[in-house]
């Protein structure tokens, strides 16, 4: 085999599977990072994303406006939610876990009812290219960008912009914050909203590739509860290098073993992960620096 | 507090007595049918239908006078495509609702983990699904096709239309493991040659690693046996990465009804073998969709278990009617007779005596471009053969087990 068809397939298989939990783990590690909530609801946001994409986009809107209307709705569903019920619960961790899960059951099960059992989805758009002999999907390359180009607009977000510098603050220094005028409230109602709209975003962005069922955000679950938990807190030391190294794994062992031991693989990750340095990496990181 | 232990002794008599007594006295009410069909969860989209052909055809029997003038009563749980409800609801629908017989199952994970309930409670089940065949137990009767009629017609087919390589992608469970066990046997009977096989975990919805494989071995075509709604995401995915293979299949089109749902030509030159689907046109097809439709307006599909269901349902009617009695030996006594025959949507269909599997009329199902379908072959009436030849008689025995080609029944 030809040396670049052969690392361009590498580079195709890592980056598909970095996409994959970068962008499905993305909204679940800015709840959990910012806010301490673990939010079990996490694939019915991506639920709602994936909907609301695939039925704009086949009511014939372009597919990038489509996938802005599935992030903002889920975004607003979460702000809605969090208004209602997360933010009676941010001092009770167990308590909130519970909600969440029942929210995901109520979720599912309603849209189950309302919608039925299955929808149609809308095609993947872009087509395929020839690399070698081989014919790789244009829209996983696309996935990939969409994985770097959202770390990028975090990192700009939370470290480059006024809201960014107050909502750390809010984390770090509640109390404080607060005694500089800071409505905390109000930023823990955008931050849980970002975090489902970044959900949102990852039900859009997969929409045209996936089947559409109430149950489809559970195919999401395993892979970003172990990128969040191998990561640990901060979504930037943890969550992307997590999500690279696991990648490696997953990429590695699928090629070699096959899907079985892919998804093996990711949860003996965790598991040495969370036996080795309990706080993810970011914790492991951030120790190792000072 | 101390309790009398006797007390409990006699409360327990007292319901065993009531339970006893509880069939002698229902014998002229309701005959009450068990139906456990997975109506949430990962197989909703393919199972819901199940449920409304049993209602379909338990309303059609009892507007004409039900079963030897007893109505039929159904007892429905949604088993919410988890194996462990379905052990919990046969236990129910068996002790506690007392059914005459039940109709229950999707996935062949779900019916193993129900099936030592029925034998231990000496139970009837039908299970109407197509699946991996080899189920040999007198508590049970299957009408779903097997491999003998879905394999044996359509991997001959596609090697001589396509070529002798195959790769096969299952869903890694005993549905998909025994599955390709039967593809790989058949393909190298027909002196083929398998170039790849990989199974995969139920749930799993991303596939690039499996298209790459595909694409670099020499495959003339590619046998899918994938289940669930996760793992039929393969097929978008495929279309996108330009596999551009012909695809053969047992379960999908004609269960899941994926050419309806996915956006053309994702499904493209799939085959798949089936005992029915709504597109067959012939008059009994067309009224069974028509009544259909009528009860249920808003079916997204009537796939083959629907039908079989169906089928089911007027083929029990028929063994209790010959039986005078829902009795399970009566109506295997009849089922001996091997004359159980239903005219229904998907043609004649008969019971076979020694396997208590159904003959079904095979249909080669092909999905075009714009995902429309066309029927390039019809095998007529195929006898589910593959348990009786190989040793099955639940006239004479019954083993309640189930084998595969590479685990036969022993010998006599």
């Amino acid at each position: 085999m030809e040396f670049f068809p052969a690392s361009f397939s590498i580079f195709y298989q890592f980056g598909n599977a970095f996409a994959f939990l970068v962008i499905s783990c993305a909204g679940l590690a800015v709840i959990f990072g910012m806010m301490g909530i673990i939010n079990l609801a996490h694939g019915e946001f991506i639920m709602c994303g994936a909907y609301v994409t695939a039925s704009t986009a086949r009511a014939g809107l372009p597919l990038p406006l489509a996938i802005l209307c599935g992030t903002l709705t889920a975004a607003l569903v979460g702000m809605v939610l969090e208004r209602t019920i997360i933010r009676h619960l941010y001092h009770r961790p167990l308590d909130s876990i519970i909600a969440t899960w029942g929210i995901s059951l109520i979720a599912t099960q309603a849209v189950l009812i309302l919608l039925g059992p299955t929808m149609s989805g809308t095609g993947t758009p872009l087509g395929s290219m020839e690399v070698g002999e081989r014919s790789y999907s244009i829209y996983r390359l696309a996935l990939f960008a969409s994985a770097v180009g959202l770390l990028g607009g975090l990192y700009l977000l939370f470290y480059r912009t006024r809201f960014g510098v107050i909502a750390r603050a809010t984390i770090q220094r509640p109390e404080m914050a607060r005694a500089l005028g800071v409505d905390t409230r109000r930023v823990y109602g955008l931050t849980f909203g970002l975090g489902a709209g970044l959900a949102g975003l990852a039900g859009g962005l997969y929409a045209p590739t996936m089947t559409m069922v109430p149950t489809m955000g559970a195919t999401f679950i395993v892979e970003s509860f172990v990128t969040v938990v191998v990561g640990g807190a901060d979504i930037f030391v943890g969550a992307a290098p997590a999500a690279a190294i696991l990648a490696v794994i997953k990429a590695a062992l699928t090629a070699w073993y096959g899907q079985l031991f892919g998804q093996i693989g990711l949860l003996v990750a965790v598991i040495v992960v969370i036996r080795v340095m309990p706080g993810g990496l970011s914790a492991f990181i951030k120790r190792w620096q000072r | 507090m101390k309790k009398n232990p006797n007390r409990h002794l006699m409360t327990a008599m007292l319901i065993s007595t009531c339970i006893a007594a509880l069939p002698a006295l229902a014998q002229d009410g309701p005959i009450k049918i068990g139906v456990l069909e997975d109506q949430s969860g990962d197989f909703a989209a393919a199972t819901n239908v199940k449920v409304h052909a049993i209602e379909l055809a338990t309303k059609e029997i009892n507007d004409a006078g039900g079963i030897d003038g007893r109505t039929i009563e159904l007892v429905i749980y949604d088993t919410q495509s988890d194996n462990r409800r379905y052990q919990e609801f046969m236990r129910r629908v068996l002790q506690q609702d007392q059914v005459d017989v039940v109709f229950a199952g999707f996935s062949s994970a779900s019916r193993e983990a129900y099936r030592p309930i029925v034998n231990q409670f000496d139970g009837l089940a039908f299970y109407n699904n197509q699946y991996e065949g080899g189920v040999c137990d007198a508590n049970m009767i299957v009408t779903g096709a097997v491999p003998e009629q879905q394999f044996s017609t359509l991997i001959p087919w596609m090697m001589e239309e396509y070529g002798p390589n195959v790769y096969t992608l299952a869903a890694d469970y005993n549905f998909g493991q025994i599955s390709a066990e039967w593809v790989r046997q058949i393909v190298d009977e027909q002196g083929g040659n398998m170039v790849g096989e990989e199974f995969i975990p139920l749930g799993v919805s991303q596939f690039s690693q499996t298209i790459q494989n595909i694409q670099e071995s020499d495959a003339d075509f590619v046998v899918t046996l994938l289940v669930g709604a996760a793992q039929a995401s393969y097929y978008e995915q495929a279309n996108s990465s330009n596999v551009d293979l012909p695809m053969a299949s047992s379960v999908n089109v004609g269960q899941g009804y994926e050419h309806k749902r996915f956006t053309p030509p994702s499904l493209a030159q799939m085959h798949v073998t089936t005992n029915y689907i709504e597109e067959i046109d012939t008059p009994a097809s067309n009224d069974f969709v028509e009544r259909f439709r009528a009860m249920f307006p808003d079916e997204p599909y009537i796939n083959q278990e629907a039908a079989n269901s169906y089928i089911g349902i007027n083929l029990y009617k028929q063994m209790v009617e010959r039986a005078g009695s829902t009795d399970h030996d009566e109506i295997r006594a009849v089922l001996g007779e091997g004359d159980v025959c239903f005219d229904g949507p998907s043609g004649n269909v008969c019971l076979d005596p020694q396997s208590q599997h159904m003959s079904h009329t095979i249909y080669l199902a092909k999905v075009e471009e714009d995902h429309s379908i066309s029927f390039p072959e019809v095998w007529e009436n195929i006898e589910p053969y593959w348990l009786g030849d190989a040793g099955c008689d639940l006239t004479q025995n019954d083993p309640s087990a189930q084998y595969t080609p590479s685990n036969p029944p022993p010998a006599q």
